[in-house]
């Protein structure tokens, strides 16, 4: 029956090859853990693809009760953690999901570096490598805010402070993320879920997927 | 309808597509002991990741994700904390050379100079040479980064003071009043920079729980003790009162009768 549907759809709109070209390729010997253990170092990058599915998802349900705005905010955190079944593991994931997809991140950035994969001919993936890590570390900042505890408000003041004191530029960065000149109030906390949720999540999927098409062009790089 | 699979298009649907590239290649010609990705490949992947999620998800449950007390931006002796990863930075901003008069170099020139390098690198390190070990300059500057970055968060760890840290950010439900005058005007501009900001603890003592009786209170306040200045010369005798008075009565109630600003 399945594969009646599926001979049916693939007669009119030929998808074999879309799912084809995902699938068909070879692993090289030189970076399955299966025969060389320390080759494990080469799944840095596919398991920083697996922790960011995870906050794609459980970031998907927290939208489900989270309110942005600073009457709400903290009490929709409050309720979901403790009132809502399975609430505790959805935030929880999302929470110490962040973390983990920074530190995978980190050591697939040493891999690349450390087997000189950033060159010739794979230095444009290297650069769009590097945008990734500062748009997964303007993820981190812009989520801390957001359940609007002590800590979330007193650290991105601090942050703000920061890119403050940058010259020329610093105030103008300041009021497009806070939304106001001194204030960091109801503004700030919409901007910073507009730009965790929208801005920065869509910027993340092109450059992922420029990635990753550059990858099977290019072939994973050789043994050393 | 032609039929048979393989049938497209090239933009105009009278024009018919016909060289089917080809899917799959004889692998017979690649080196090495190489896997198909699909479907072996994939199915101990997935595998692995499954066994991951299980431990991640033991993780979650046995270290619920952090919730301090509803923000209170004028609760101005908090002491800020970025998460852990920032921590390097933030380290970095209290280094003399890197700080105040010399703050654009720990907010502009360091990160800007390392994150720049980081683009850079593969024209910064151009020879054909992949081997870590024989490109010595390169290697030698990732690990002086890595290291400063682990010494600066391992720094920024050892020295903070986490007892006060824990203290402050409690979510604690009590009978305070927020909107009282009492807190306001004069609790706030006095107490709340050593004592929390919902009267918690910080530097100073929790006073919600420990049970206080009014002269307790007023002989604290009108003498001091300790770390703990006198206020007899900042406020009048009956102000003092009034905040006695206050504090005695703070007690820590159930969620749904909590009146500080936490609910
Ligand atoms: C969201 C973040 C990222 C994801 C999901 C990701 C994913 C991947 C994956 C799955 C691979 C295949 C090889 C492997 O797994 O090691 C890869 C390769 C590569 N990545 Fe990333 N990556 C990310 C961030 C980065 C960063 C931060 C850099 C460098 C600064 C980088 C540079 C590269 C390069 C140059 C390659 C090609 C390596 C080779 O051919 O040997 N990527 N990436």
């Amino acid at each position: 029956m399945l594969n009646r549907i599926y001979d049916w759809i693939d007669d009119r709109i030929d998808i074999t090859p879309i799912w084809r070209d995902v699938a068909d390729h070879e692993v090289p010997e030189h970076v399955n853990p299966a025969y060389h253990f320390s080759a494990f170092v080469y799944c840095f990058g596919g398991l920083t693809f697996f922790i960011t599915v995870i906050q794609i998802l459980s970031g998907m349900f927290l939208t489900m009760y989270y309110v942005p705005d600073i009457v709400n905010a903290w009490n929709s955190v409050y309720y979901l953690q403790h009132d809502v079944a399975a609430g505790l593991i959805v935030r929880g994931m999302h929470h110490w999901g962040a973390s983990l997809v920074v530190v995978m991140m980190f050591l697939h950035t040493l891999r690349v570096f450390f087997t000189g994969s950033y060159k010739a001919p794979r230095e444009l993936n290297w650069v769009v490598g590097v945008l990734l890590f500062l748009v997964m570390l303007g993820l981190a900042f812009t989520g801390y805010l957001l359940p609007w505890d002590m800590k979330a408000l007193f650290a991105t003041k601090v942050g703000l402070d920061i890119a403050e004191s940058v010259p020329f530029v610093g105030e103008w960065i300041k009021t497009l993320l806070a939304g106001d000149e001194t204030i960091i109030g109801a503004q700030t906390l919409t901007r910073f879920f507009a730009i965790h949720v929208f801005f920065l999540p869509a910027a993340l999927f092109v450059l992922m997927a420029i990635h990753f098409i550059m990858i099977r062009r290019q072939g994973i790089s050789g043994p050393l | 309808m032609k039929r048979g699979k393989g049938l497209t298009f090239v933009g105009d649907s009278r024009i018919q597509k016909y060289d089917k590239p080809k899917l799959n290649r004889d692998y017979s010609e690649f080196p090495g002991r190489t896997e198909e990705f699909y479907p072996d490949f994939l199915l101990k992947e997935w595998v692995t990741g499954a066994v991951f999620l299980i431990g991640f998800l033991c993780l979650t449950v046995a270290h619920p994700a952090p919730l301090e007390r509803v923000a209170d931006p004028t609760d101005t002796g908090y002491i800020p904390l970025p998460d852990w990863y920032f921590l390097f930075l933030y380290q970095i901003l209290k280094y003399t050379y890197a700080s105040g008069p010399f703050n654009i170099i720990g907010a502009m020139v360091i990160p800007g100079l390392g994150v720049g390098a980081l683009l850079l690198a593969p024209w910064l390190d151009n020879n054909k040479e992949r081997r870590w070990t024989k490109r010595p300059v390169a290697a030698a500057m990732m690990l002086i980064s890595f290291g400063i970055i682990f010494y600066t968060t391992w720094e920024s760890v050892a020295y903070h003071d986490w007892e006060t840290q824990n203290q402050q950010g409690q979510i604690v439900f009590s009978n305070l009043d927020t909107e009282d005058p009492v807190f306001q005007d004069l609790i706030r501009s006095n107490c709340t920079s050593c004592h929390g900001g919902e009267l918690t603890g910080g530097s100073g003592p929790n006073l919600i729980e420990p049970d206080l009786n009014a002269e307790t209170v007023n002989a604290f306040v009108t003498n001091g003790s300790g770390d703990m200045p006198a206020f007899e010369d900042q406020l009048t005798e009956e102000e003092i009162q009034q905040i006695s008075e206050f504090v005695a009565n703070l007690e820590l109630t159930s969620r749904d009768e909590a009146e500080n600003s936490s609910n």
